[in-house]
């Protein structure tokens, strides 16, 4: 089934905001199997001009995942969620999320598009810290396969 | 908040030898963890048959983390990295064996821009299959 277009355009409102812990970094570095020292390592962070540990690139996944979901789950979109599969993500930084940071993830459908017989969806969400300070700007577009069709 | 690579000892055309990474099932159990993305096709196999793969495929975030982790090492400071996109053009299927899969990232520096700020033009093939396309980083060297 095509996705309902007058989705485009719609922003949700801010999610809870999300507290990044040195742990959880750890615990995300560990699992891509990067060692590098400024994910886990205070003093090394902080020798290169960080207030504590940074994330990885790709770390805002985390919490896109628990925040962006309510978009998606409208039954008026018309998204079948077993067919779906990841198509595009971009991360724009400011600067690095480091841990400490209390982020909040403001999200809009920026695009429906049909692609052959899928349908792809753009998701553009700007993070920032409870104070207000831009972090970083993500991009995801997903895929509901055959939804074209 | 500094990378390890000069701007001015970077040319555009200059290759970045490939790397391989390994995935193996238990990447996978720990990246899931760690993301909190639990989709079963990404662990158990008989789902992911189910559904018509050939296997368990591997997290497309996860393959990303690894071309991340490409940049990352090369410019030496994670923090230089100030974009980063990449298109899932092919899954990567990874077996419940010792060895798992291969994902061989390459890059080259695409072009030099202002601000002493390059773009690198990244690569990932795992078997025959280029996995990600248009894939890029912008980093912001010294």
């Amino acid at each position: 089934m095509a996705l309902n277009r007058d989705f485009v355009g719609r922003t949700y409102p801010p999610s809870a905001p999300y507290e990044v812990s040195r742990v959880k970094i750890r615990e995300f570095a560990a699992a891509i199997g990067d060692h590098n020292p400024l994910y886990r390592d205070q003093e090394a962070a902080q020798a290169a001009g960080y207030p504590d540990v940074i994330a990885p690139p790709t770390f805002p996944i985390v919490f896109s995942l628990q925040s962006g979901g309510g978009a998606l789950v409208d039954p008026d979109l018309g998204l079948n969620l077993a067919m779906v599969v990841h198509g595009e993500q971009r991360f724009e930084y400011t600067r690095p999320v480091h841990a400490g940071d209390r982020l909040v993830m403001t999200s809009t459908i920026t695009d429906i598009r049909t692609a052959g017989r899928n349908e792809l969806l753009t998701v553009k969400s700007d993070v920032r810290t409870v104070e207000g300070e831009p972090v970083c700007v993500t991009y995801n577009t997903i895929v509901e396969r055959g939804g074209a069709g | 908040m500094s990378a390890a690579v000069r701007y001015d000892e970077v040319e555009a055309g200059q290759e970045i030898p490939a790397v391989d990474y390994n995935v193996r099932r238990l990447n996978l159990v720990m990246y899931a963890g760690a993301s909190g993305d639990f989709n079963q096709i990404h662990w158990n196999e008989r789902f992911a048959k189910m559904v018509g793969l050939p296997d368990v495929i591997a997290h497309g975030m996860f393959t990303m983390a690894q071309a991340g982790r490409f940049v990352t090492d090369w410019a030496g400071d994670p923090g230089a990295v100030v974009d980063f996109g990449v298109r899932f053009s092919s899954m990567v299927v990874v077996p419940d064996d010792d060895q798992g899969a291969t994902v061989t990232v390459s890059g080259v520096v695409e072009e030099k821009l202002e601000d002493k700020k390059v773009v690198i033009g990244l690569t990932a093939r795992s078997g025959d299959a280029r996995v990600l396309s248009k894939a890029r980083a912008v980093v912001q060297l010294t």
